[in-house]
């Protein structure tokens, strides 16, 4: 009986541990919230996202660097998904498990865990220098879709995955080939998982500092061509925090940053919910 | 007829398209390498790779003590990460109140959501001067950067680890608790244990993510270039010594933070390809 005891209050002592780790997991989230949306909310007003930075960001706003964000996010978004939609459609409806499939995979995997400093230095010697884009919107934008193309291709195969496959015997069957098949009853169906796919890249991108930073330069002009240098507001948060330039404009940007992500994550999940998991 | 010709350049574009992935890695190698490798071929690997010190103003390029500083935060993100990680996923699997744990997965994802540089300014704003205050030493160490990285690498262990167990078939636990095992024993020795290639491989990724964090260690971690001898002790890793100086390095020092990059590279890849065949073996 004694060990009948023992036992149970084993459990009882890892239950408790248990506990203890998934709180503070929240407990630290909730921290990190806390202390940058205290400071950093009120200055938050409608003149600080509409004014550009004066005298290297110590007062004005953080204009420039909403545009500049925003652009380098639509140029990864826009090489990235046709890359990742179409690497998905191959693995998924053009191949079987084969020595092919197994080296792309592999590619991906990689891929998805190379740090994005290499990324940074990859983007600096190839776009920047080698093929001489300079500091540039597009130098950074093709670095951040070259990073967020795992992600792409992971989420677009997840969507394509739960499509039943009697969907694709009835276009078979009333004749259609195999390109027929995957556009009109195959992507039609995978189009909110690719979506999602994309809003998650969009939050990576946004907050992207390390390889942004060497690809895409710090200049605080509003960029106005694809070859203009630009700083997007990560690499602004980075440069206010670190060079201690103005901590209040820092929390402000931060606490953009941080609102940026909460509001990417809560459309990702409704979208999830609504479109994926309830018909899978 | 033209139908069928259409078919076959179709799927050769995709194809093509298929291959980005793989050239895009291919590409990062060849040009990092061809960057770095002359530096490290004219100092000789072992100068490189084991000298002590980095004076790029007189030349002097030796990365042992950012490969130190690497694997101190590295094993303080992990002794932080693993445990609460595991934690995490058997809650999330085994004891789940759904209240709790519809506060735990959002929270989980938003701390995969949040940016580097947040948690970077997190921790210099708040747990710098907590180490600094209350264990001495200059706060910006390799304590502060472990506690970081140790919840940054969380979602990495969670996510992977969890989702092994959850491919466990429900015979496994059916049949510990059948033989008279209480719940935590057949979670312990039951499906932990069964779990342990995927649990493994999820370790693994999240070292490689721990190895590769930039933004927040250079926030947090001071910088110093020298031998760490204690946990209070301000570090540089590999990831910020490139992060630091690449902004106004040219020439031998250039191609120094490029052999860097081969460096870690190099462990990436390792760590990625262990982790690949861990997960395969599982699904296989």
């Amino acid at each position: 009986m004694m060990h009948f005891r023992t036992r149970f209050i084993t459990q009882g002592i890892a239950k408790i541990l248990i506990w203890v780790a998934a709180l503070s997991t929240i407990g630290v989230m909730i921290l990190i919230l806390f202390q940058i949306l205290k400071e950093g909310l009120p200055v938050l007003h409608l003149r600080f996202f509409l004014d550009s930075p004066r005298s290297m960001g110590r007062e004005g706003g953080i204009f420039s660097t909403i545009i500049g964000t925003l652009a380098l996010t639509v140029v990864a978004i826009i090489f990235a998904t046709p890359l990742g939609v179409g690497t998905a459609i191959f693995l998924r409806e053009y191949t079987r498990e084969s020595r092919i499939s197994r080296l792309i995979r592999f590619g991906t995997d990689c891929l998805a865990g190379i740090p994005s400093i290499i990324f940074g230095l990859f983007g600096f010697v190839f776009f920047v220098i080698t093929l001489n884009m300079g500091w540039s919107i597009l130098s950074g934008g093709l670095t951040l879709a070259a990073m967020i193309l795992p992600t792409i291709i992971s989420t677009t195969e997840e969507a394509i995955k739960a499509i039943p496959y009697s969907f694709r015997e009835v276009s078979y069957s009333l004749g259609g080939t195999r390109w027929q098949t995957v556009t009109r009853a195959v992507l039609p169906n995978a189009i909110p998982g690719i979506f999602t796919g994309i809003i998650l890249s969009v939050g990576r991108s946004i907050g992207e500092t390390a390889a942004v930073i060497l690809t895409a330069g710090s200049s605080l002009i509003i960029p106005t061509s694809l070859f203009s240098p630009s700083r997007t507001m990560a690499v602004h948060f980075y440069i206010l925090a670190r060079e201690g330039i103005s901590m209040e404009m820092a929390y402000g940007t931060g606490a953009t940053l941080i609102l940026l992500v909460l509001a990417i994550n809560i459309v990702a999940n409704w979208f999830l919910n609504r479109y994926i998991r309830h018909r899978a | 007829m033209i139908l069928e010709i259409k078919e076959k350049i179709v799927e050769k574009i995709l194809l093509l398209i298929a291959f980005s992935s793989i050239s895009i890695l291919a590409l990062i190698a060849i040009f990092i390498f061809g960057e770095g490798l002359p530096l490290i071929w004219k100092l000789g690997p072992k100068a490189f790779i084991l000298g002590g010190r980095w004076v790029p103003s007189q030349g002097s390029f030796g990365i042992l003590p950012m490969i130190v500083g690497s694997f101190w935060v590295t094993l303080g993100a992990l002794l932080l990460g693993i445990p609460l990680g595991l934690a995490c996923a058997v809650f999330l699997n085994e004891w789940t109140p759904p209240l709790a744990a519809t506060f735990l997965r959002p929270a989980i994802q938003l701390l995969a959501a949040i940016p580097s540089v947040i948690y970077g300014f997190w921790g210099l704003v708040v747990l710098v001067p907590l180490v600094r205050n209350y264990l001495g030493g200059p706060g910006l160490s390799i304590l502060s950067g472990s506690l970081i990285l140790g919840f940054m690498i969380l979602p990495t262990i969670i996510s992977i680890s969890e989702d092994s167990l959850r491919a466990l078939p429900p015979t496994y636990k059916a049949g510990g608790l059948a033989l008279g095992a209480t719940h935590w024993q057949t979670i312990w020795r039951v499906l932990v244990p069964a779990a342990r290639s995927g649990i493994v491989a999820s370790i693994i990724l999240g070292m490689g993510r721990a190895i590769g964090e930039t933004m927040a260690m250079i926030m947090i971690l001071g910088n110093a270039v020298k031998m760490p001898t204690s946990f209070l002790d301000s570090a540089r890793t590999l990831t910020t010594n490139i992060g630091i100086e690449m902004g106004y390095a040219s020439g031998d020092h250039r191609q120094a933070l490029f052999a860097t990059g081969i460096v870690l590279f190099f462990i990436i890849m390792i760590l990625n390809s262990l982790a690949i065949f861990l997960s395969r073996r599982r699904t296989g």
